[in-house]
């Protein structure tokens, strides 16, 4: 099937960029308008319609940014800072990244290594199960605090509590999409192994690894989003220095919300840029295991 | 037992009875059954009248509740476990992520044969059912026809003596059939296996087979042995010939000798 042509791919999305920009300018106008007003009231200033506009959406420090104020502190700290600056996005997107990428390796062996031992040993199937799905239940921001002051006493801190905390959100979805994989195989496929009498490593390295493929990458997508939000989350808790979520904080201490919106933007950017090469990944699997292309 | 040394499948008062939410359900019930080697025998009947049952325990994927069978002089289980057996299922039943060339590899893989003898049996039994070349393709590239000849080929890239195979034409036109029926004979001619086959189809079962046993439902169980008197050679001429429908008639005759025709 040929792809759908470019522009026929790429309009869509477009249209729905602008309206998403649109009512965030609308947002923007509206939000910031009560403090403007009172400004204005107080300095004794009449402003025209337009200027009003003009001022909410240049405030240094407003409720909701204006689209192009938080591209320009994007584009200031992100190209025109040093890379090695407190300032930099570059800087904060690393240190994220880092405890992120830590995190989702080890949250995905993990997940890996529990599905195995569910899918073949039947005394793990039944007890295992329900305690990481309990495990899941407890909110990860009552946990975050606890795994890094704990940590901190031991004189373990910087990138291990995040990689923790990622490695904790992360394996779940591994788990339980592994655990559907390995078993997902028909009756058919396990008769066949049956009648030539394979063992059980030989029916799980060529039966049920290829066809837990599809499910595995799709866990994936899902571990690394979460892996995502562990690492910022994990550095909320003790006023971290560095990471986009330390920027979120000190952008919340000292009121300064562009600073927040642009370090939201760089968070959603790494992760589609993270989701995205899972996404190549499980292509080129893929392709190397001749799935018929959609 | 006085099975005789020549037995492949020596079956006795063989029953099979599964216990389901609704009450026991006998598939197979008092089966006496003597397959010889180099014996075409194919199983006929309706459904549920257990052939598909009778073929899988052979194949110890199902067990037995009553009586014996022996399998090559071996308990099933024995004989699954030396690799006694090849088996094709109703669906091809190829891996999708392998190539035709790999899927036939996958038992000599598990078997254990070495690299350059399992190039070698790839390539012979790809000649055998003619899909010489398609090796490199992928299942979902070949026809429903070519992926049941791919799972042919499959079950006998291997030594084993027996082929057990489940209606494995059923879901295949007429055409294709026809062909596929005359490839299998010239094949089984050519490598001078025992085949146990089961069919929907009293033609196939008449056109192919030394002996069709005819089946019947509830319980399941033998009602004729039928030994056909059609030569070993067989173009597929012979289906309108008087005596290839004095077998079709008899089968019909059992058929219905055990009320298969009736509701």
């Amino acid at each position: 099937m040929i792809p759908a042509p470019l522009s026929s791919r790429i309009l869509p999305v477009l249209a729905i960029v602008t309206v998403i920009i649109a009512v965030w300018y609308a947002a923007a106008i509206w939000m910031n308008a009560p403090f403007q007003r009172d400004l204005d009231r107080r300095g004794d200033v009449v402003s025209t319609t337009t200027e009003f506009i003009g001022k909410t959406l240049s405030q240094p420090k407003p409720v909701v940014p204006a689209p192009h104020q938080v591209a320009v502190n994007v584009f200031e700290n992100t190209f025109l800072r040093k890379v090695t600056s407190n300032r930099s996005l570059v800087y904060h997107s690393w240190v994220t990244l880092s405890s992120t990428l830590a995190g989702f390796a080890f949250g995905t062996l993990l997940g890996i290594m529990i599905a195995v031992g569910i899918v073949h040993v039947k005394a793990l199937d039944r007890s295992l199960m329900p305690w990481i799905i309990a495990s899941q239940t407890v909110p990860i921001l009552a946990i975050a605090p606890m795994v890094v002051v704990v940590l901190a006493a031991v004189n373990v801190t910087g990138l291990i509590p995040k990689a923790l905390i990622s490695t904790y959100l992360s394996f779940f979805p591994v788990a339980v999409g592994m655990v559907k994989g390995l078993r997902s195989p028909d009756l058919i496929h396990l008769d066949l192994m049956r009648t030539y009498n394979a063992s059980t490593w030989q029916t799980f390295w060529k039966l049920r690894v290829p066809a837990s493929m599809p499910f595995l990458f799709t866990s994936m997508k899902v571990a690394v989003a979460a892996s995502l939000v562990g690492a910022i989350v994990g550095e909320l808790p003790t006023g971290a220095a560095a990471g986009i979520g330390s920027k979120l904080l000190a952008g919340s201490y000292y009121s300064q919300t562009i600073d927040m919106w642009a370090a939201l933007i760089a968070g959603s950017v790494l992760a589609a840029a993270l989701v995205t090469i899972v996404g190549i990944g499980a292509r080129m699997v893929d392709r190397r295991m001749g799935v018929k292309p959609a | 037992m006085n099975a005789s040394p020549a037995s492949v499948v020596s079956a006795r008062k063989l029953g099979l009875t599964f216990q389901t939410s609704d009450g026991p359900v006998h598939a197979l019930s008092d089966v006496d059954l003597e397959v010889e080697k180099g014996d075409f025998v194919s199983f006929i009947g309706p459904s549920g009248c257990g052939k598909t049952t009778f073929l899988r325990v052979i194949a110890d994927l199902e067990k037995n509740t009553a009586g014996e069978i022996t399998v090559n002089g071996m308990t099933p289980e024995e004989a699954r476990k030396s690799r006694c057996y090849g088996y094709v299922f109703q669906a091809p039943a190829l891996y999708p992520w392998r190539t035709i060339e790999k899927n036939i590899a996958l038992p000599l893989e598990i078997m254990g044969y070495a690299g350059t003898e399992q190039q070698e049996r790839i390539r012979r039994t790809l000649d055998l059912v003619s899909l010489a070349g398609f090796g490199k393709k992928y299942p979902w590239q070949l026809s429903g026809g070519m992926q049941q000849r791919a799972s042919i080929a499959r079950a006998l890239a291997f030594d084993a003596d027996l082929l057990l195979m489940d209606e494995p034409f059923g879901a295949l036109d007429e055409i294709v059939r026809d062909h596929l029926n005359a490839q299998l004979l010239k094949l089984w001619a050519a490598t001078q296996k025992t085949i146990c086959f089961v069919t929907h189809s009293i033609p196939e079962a008449v056109y192919l087979s030394t002996r069709i046993v005819v089946m019947s439902p509830r319980p399941g169980r033998v009602t004729d042995v039928i030994e056909s008197t059609l030569p070993r050679e067989r173009p597929l001429e012979i289906r309108e010939t008087p005596e290839f429908l004095q077998i079709a008639h008899r089968v019909r005759e059992g058929l219905r000798a055990g009320h298969s025709y009736e509701e």
